[in-house]
């Protein structure tokens, strides 16, 4: 992915800003320009908390080129307590540790690196909530 | 059906085996499939090609692949597209040629797929895959398409209450038909045993849930119903062509277990054929992964939700059972050339209605349907065809 | 100069009242034993007294270390991240030789675009001289907040004394104005000199150290003068610290250096981590700062002195306020992050720091 293609996620990759359908209240990371429920254009930006609890996960054993060097890792559908789902890498994790419905809540991590002179990707990652609610 | 529209017929088919293809390149196979299809048809000018394909581009760096192939075929001068859908190109490129035929555009038209995967590694197949799904939300994250896959089955399982060995009889039952067709990449049955101890890729999905990275082309000759009786002796028809799509992300989606397009494009073509799922004799289903069978059946209204893995574990899939799946190896057994299994799954429906099909023929088979899925699902196209008695 | 409050030579004393308004700390959690890195290498290290120290993950790097800091300092504070004057990331292993860590920071606080965001540099004491910044940035009225974030992923030579010690971790301090703050600085004094002590061309991945000569010369010479002399011109004496939190590069030395100045362990254990999660380098002497932040009380003092190589200190007198007993039981302590640990070997070791050559 280019270098504007990650720049202009930033917003919802570093810090999991999304979007409210100001008509139906609908959320998602993913910014859209039309609510994909009601079809209302009335869009605003919206800051998820970063808590959730895993929807499902999954560990591989092999990975797209750019991130082989973090085999095995894990990845999960995480249910923010907002609602949507959002896909993203869990992290300090033990593999076989990692329970449908456990809470979890957001990191900022590297997702990836092009080779040592390229960009380094930052991103939400999700881990086990170190500190009770 | 809206207008004045023309019925569409599949008078030629041609594919080239399934596998590691070292000594050709992607329009090579693609040619030998063409060519294949004119001779069976006994044609030898065609109209249009439009051709499925997925990743020319990412792994043969070569785009602009119709007109390549056409030139390469003897077509200079035609029509000639690329179609892409992602998994569902092959589907995708049927659909463009159905249209072709059916308005009355052209009477003469070849519908062509194929990709060829095994000159790369591991890394970038994996990563050009994970092209089907959100790029920016998905595959970013490192999720390749196998462990999107594995996110539905992990809650599949979950939810419904199914282990991994439930999942069985879905490899067993394709890797068996395989072994009676000569194209498959696979030629040998494997047992429960094998599937268990399966090399795991993306937990729970292991190799054997898994569809294998292949090469390969397929071809369907297709022509107005008019030209079909005047040059073919057994002209299969297609019922019904329909394309229904979903989100493309999984997380968008409300229900993640549920296939709505497939089922949306299933629903179009029964009634577009005017059968129901009853009626349907055999069904070459996106096999892509094993969850993906159990999915598909539940979805096209072959099982109620949470049931389709009991369709594979109780054998109604297989070539004598009530709903026999992937009769010729499906995309597990025969292989999975991307953009080109759409059209080997409706070119082995075609074996199948012609009573070709060998050792995996589904006795009086009358109507089958084809389904290509695009990521998961998130573009599903059905086809439903028809021997002409 | 009718403004200037401190003594010509190097006292640094605000006009108003400056503080620390918040605070955060972020350890990651693998650890590697102090005896299984002497099972590789048998060379006599093992006397520097570290049971443990912390290890980056392959996900981490110091953006992301300070940014986890960053948010519970924010969060702490309970300020909104676009109110942020400035961001300053002090440490000497940025993910980018050049480009900016406090930018990516910034965007992952939410604090963009209009804020000072830059990086600082003096080996260990990075850091502390960013928190110095941010104080005179809003003592002098140019910011109402600023962060400041000392923050490394250390990196010794495979087989090196380093090896032993150098670590990974962040600390981050949110300045605000005196009212607001939980410590409240009385002064601050930095003492440098140019003494290679240690040091690290550029594009070489391991740093070269003096050994003996990193002791007298440079961590005590620094480290005694500056506190000595803080103390002496803010006319306090050991007996009214709390505490002392000193750079940590071994645990020999800032319990000497303590005792030294006249502390007693009573003083500088709250503030002591090397031992179980070895030198964080720039985020060493601030990490100690945080651990002795979680158990503070009103009226109390702290005495922090840092050491950069190359070479220098900063010291910080701060005085506790009632603002120390903001309810906050959701935010991970220090020590939530020392007890979160997931041992590794030497082999995981060497994967995680890239000191695998993969040819």
């Amino acid at each position: 992915m280019s270098l504007p293609q990650n720049w202009r996620r930033q917003a919802g990759r570093y810090r999991l800003q999304g979007i409210k359908c100001q008509n139906c209240g609908r959320m998602s990371l993913a910014p859209r320009s039309i609510c994909p429920r009601c079809h209302s254009t009335d869009i605003a930006p919206h800051q998820f908390s970063g808590k959730g609890e895993i929807y499902s996960h999954s560990t591989l054993y092999q990975a797209p080129a750019g991130y082989q060097a973090y085999i095995p890792y894990t990845v999960a559908l995480v249910r923010l307590e907002e609602g949507p789902l959002v896909s993203a890498q869990l992290t300090d994790v033990d593999t076989d540790q990692v329970q449908i419905g456990q809470k979890v809540e957001m990191v900022t991590r590297k997702l990836r690196e092009y080779g040592d002179e390229g960009l380094i990707v930052y991103g939400y990652k999700f881990r086990p909530v170190l500190k009770g609610e | 059906m809206k207008g004045n529209s023309r019925e569409v017929y599949v008078v030629g088919i041609g594919q080239t085996a399934v596998g590691e293809h070292w000594e050709k390149s992607l329009r090579d196979l693609a040619v030998e499939s063409i060519l294949a299809s004119l001779k069976d048809a006994e044609v030898e000018k065609v109209e249009a090609l439009y051709l499925g394909n997925m990743l020319s581009g990412e792994l043969a760096e070569q785009e602009h692949l119709a007109a390549l192939v056409a030139d390469y075929a003897g077509l200079k001068g035609s029509e000639a597209l690329k179609v892409e859908a992602a998994c569902a190109s092959g589907g995708a490129a049927l659909r463009a040629g159905y249209l072709a035929v059916m308005s009355g555009l052209y009477d003469l038209v070849l519908v062509s797929g194929a990709e060829k995967m095994t000159d790369r590694e591991n890394g970038l197949v994996t990563s050009a895959l994970a092209m089907a799904a959100d790029a920016e939300f998905e595959a970013v994250q490192g999720i390749s398409f196998v462990a999107l896959n594995a996110l539905v089955m992990r809650r599949y399982m979950h939810e419904y209450g199914f282990k991994h060995e439930d999942f069985a009889g879905f490899a067993i039952n394709a890797h068996h038909n395989a072994a009676g067709n000569p194209q498959a990449m696979f030629q040998r049955p494997i047992s429960e045993e094998d599937f268990l101890q399966a090399r795991m890729i993306a937990e729970p999905i292991n190799l054997l849930d898994s569809s294998p990275v292949a090469d390969g082309a397929a071809t369907l000759l297709l022509t107005s119903g008019e030209v079909a009786k005047s040059i073919s002796t057994h002209p299969v028809r297609i019922l019904a062509s329909s394309v229904a799509t979903d989100t493309i992300a999984l997380h968008d989606r409300d229900d993640p277990l549920f296939l709505q397009a497939a089922s949306a494009s299933a629903q179009k073509a029964y009634k577009q054929a005017g059968v129901e799922a009853e009626d349907i004799d055999f069904f070459e289903l996106h096999d892509a992964f094993s969850i993906m069978s159990a999915l598909s059946l539940e979805a096209c209204g072959f099982a109620p939700r949470g049931q389709g893995v009991g369709l594979a574990k109780d054998g109604e899939i297989s070539i004598e059972g009530r709903i026999p799946i992937s009769t010729r190896g499906g995309l597990k057994g025969r292989g999975h050339p991307v953009g080109a299994s759409g059209v080997y799954q409706v070119v082995e429906v075609v074996e199948q209605l012609r009573g070709q099909a060998g050792l995996n023929q589904v006795q009086e088979a009358e109507i089958g349907m084809a389904q290509s899925l695009g990521g998961i699902a998130a573009t599903a196209i059905t086809h439903i065809l028809a021997r002409e008695s | 100069m009718e403004n200037y409050r401190g003594n010509g030579r190097g006292i640094m004393i605000p006009n108003r009242e400056v503080g620390i308004v918040g605070y955060g700390a972020y350890i990651p959690r693998f650890r590697i034993r102090a005896d299984e890195i002497s099972r590789i290498w048998k060379d006599g290290e093992e006397s520097l007294h570290l049971e443990e120290k912390s290890v980056a993950g392959l996900d981490e790097d110091t953006a992301t270390m300070a940014i986890e800091a960053a948010r519970n300092a924010l969060e702490r504070g309970r300020i909104n991240p676009g109110d942020m004057g400035a961001i300053w990331v002090g440490s000497e292993s940025k993910p980018y030789a050049v480009k900016p860590t406090a930018t990516i920071v910034a965007e992952a606080l939410g604090s963009t675009p209009h804020l000072n965001a830059a990086d600082w540099e003096f080996a260990c004491k990075a850091g502390t001289e960013a928190l110095q910044a941010a104080l005179g940035f809003v003592s002098s009225g140019m910011a109402h907040y600023a962060l400041a974030i000392g923050a490394d992923t250390a990196q010794g030579r495979p087989g090196d004394a380093l090896e032993y010690t150098a670590s990974a971790g962040a600390a981050a301090f949110l300045v605000g104005p005196g009212e607001e703050s939980l410590a409240v600085l009385e002064g601050s004094y930095s003492f440098v000199s140019d003494t290679p002590d240690f040091f690290r061309r550029p594009l070489q991945p391991y740093p070269e150290h003096g050994h003996r000569f990193t002791g007298e010369p440079a961590y005590f010479r620094h480290t005694l003068q500056a506190g000595q002399y803080l103390m002496e011109h803010l006319g306090t004496k050991p007996q009214d610290y709390a505490c002392i939190v000193l750079h940590q590069p071994n645990a020999k030395f800032p319990e000497r250096a303590a005792r030294l100045l006249g502390f007693s362990e009573k003083q500088f254990r709250p503030g002591l981590l090397v031992e179980v999660i070895g030198n964080t380098y720039a985020g060493s002497s601030p990490l100690g700062l945080t651990a002795y932040l979680d158990q503070a009380q009103p009226g109390e003092r702290v005495l922090m002195v840092s050491f950069g190589s190359g070479a220098g200190s900063d010291a910080f007198s701060f005085r506790i306020t009632e603002k120390i007993r903001k309810n906050l039981a959701p935010l991970p302590a220090v020590q939530d992050y020392i007890s979160r640990r997931r041992e590794i070997d030497y082999a995981t070791y060497a994967r995680y720091r890239g000191k695998l050559n993969y040819g």
